[in-house]
């Protein structure tokens, strides 16, 4: 089997995921993307299978359409990476496949987002729709902030900051629910507990396990399927209707995970990405 | 053993590192990349960018 990891700086998920591999005796290439020269007159590239893990979902992106459209199977594909990488796309496909996700509109102008803002009811979250990390999020409590806020997104931010993501605030018990899917599997959650609203563990959330009810389970395969399904981290809000997605990550980061579940996330992902490589051989035998 | 490009400390870097990865100079805490596992080569590491994450 041909495998390739496309990646760019390590990160300690690489290193283990690397090491699975090596584990298995499988041969793999180590695809930087900081060292990548695409010919777009290309047609072929000798692989089964690319495990994706950049850093850069702009990278990621523009690389996966070209490797799936000259027939390079991928974790995940384009069309995953192009949903989840755009919390404005993944809301639209949570909605349309019927996954509770919070109340969110979208609003082009400053004046019509404070109309938006005012609508939905104070307090909001203004999210940027591509941002990961927790990166430019911001509660917004009153007219005054939403004013100044939205005068700042138009004067510095660049194009992409002119697009409004506004979303219902959701009053979380000090903790949100961030649930790992393979496949049609959750193989295990954790929560992430911080004192601030936003619990990312790269902002400081610390993370604890969470057992995966059926619950949790179905809304987490079922929000995974809506964006076009694979290896998939879904962060949820639990709210006294039930759980809500708020996103889902298509480059899942899991190195505080791995202890407190007790499940070897980097070996699931693998074994899938070996399926996946598995079913691509079988069909090129068949050509 | 590697030299940090900032303050020339000794960074110990474990037999299983990667090219690619990022190491904190325990001395002055610069962020470093292996930009070579072998020699080992340390560079500073690239800054967040808008668009990473996961």
């Amino acid at each position: 089997m041909k495998l390739g990891v496309l990646c760019s700086i390590i990160r300690l998920e690489e290193k283990l995921l690397f090491e699975a591999l090596r584990q298995r005796g499988v041969e793999f290439t180590k695809i930087d993307d900081r060292e990548l020269v695409l010919d777009m007159h290309q047609s072929h590239y000798d692989y089964d299978v690319i495990l994706e893990r950049c850093i850069n979902h702009s990278r990621a992106l523009h690389t996966l359409k070209i490797l799936n459209d000259r027939g390079v199977r991928t974790v995940n594909t384009w069309e995953v990476a192009n949903t989840c990488g755009d919390k404005l796309l993944t809301t639209n496909m949570l909605v349309k496949h019927g996954v509770p996700t919070p109340r969110t509109y979208v609003a082009y102008t400053p004046e019509s987002a404070l109309a938006a803002i005012e609508r939905l009811g104070y307090p909001v979250v203004l999210k940027p729709a591509v941002g990961s990390w927790g990166r430019l999020l911001a509660k917004v409590n009153d007219r005054d902030a939403a004013e100044a806020l939205l005068e700042h997104k138009q004067t510095l931010g660049s194009y992409h900051h002119s697009t409004f993501y506004i979303q219902e605030y959701v009053n979380k018990p000090g903790r949100d629910i961030r649930s790992f899917v393979v496949g049609d599997q959750t193989i295990c959650a954790i929560y992430r507990s911080a004192g601030h609203w936003i619990t990312n563990t790269a902002r400081g959330g610390r993370a604890g396990n969470c057992p995966v009810t059926s619950e949790l389970n179905d809304i987490s395969v079922r929000a995974a399927k809506a964006v076009g399904g694979g290896v998939l981290a879904i962060d949820l809000f639990e709210t006294d209707k039930g759980l809500t997605v708020n996103e889902v990550n298509y480059t899942m980061e899991f190195r505080n995970s791995i202890q407190v579940t007790g499940v070897p996330i980097h070996e699931k992902v693998i074994d899938y990405a070996l399926k996946v490589g598995e079913q691509a051989e079988v069909a090129r035998a068949c050509r | 053993m590697a030299k940090c490009i900032e303050c020339d400390a000794d960074v110990k870097l474990g037999s299983d590192v990667e090219t690619g990865e990022i190491v904190d100079c325990p001395e002055c805490g610069t962020e470093l990349e292996v930009v070579n596992s072998d020699p080992l080569e340390l560079a500073r590491a690239p800054e967040e960018e808008e668009d990473w994450g996961e």
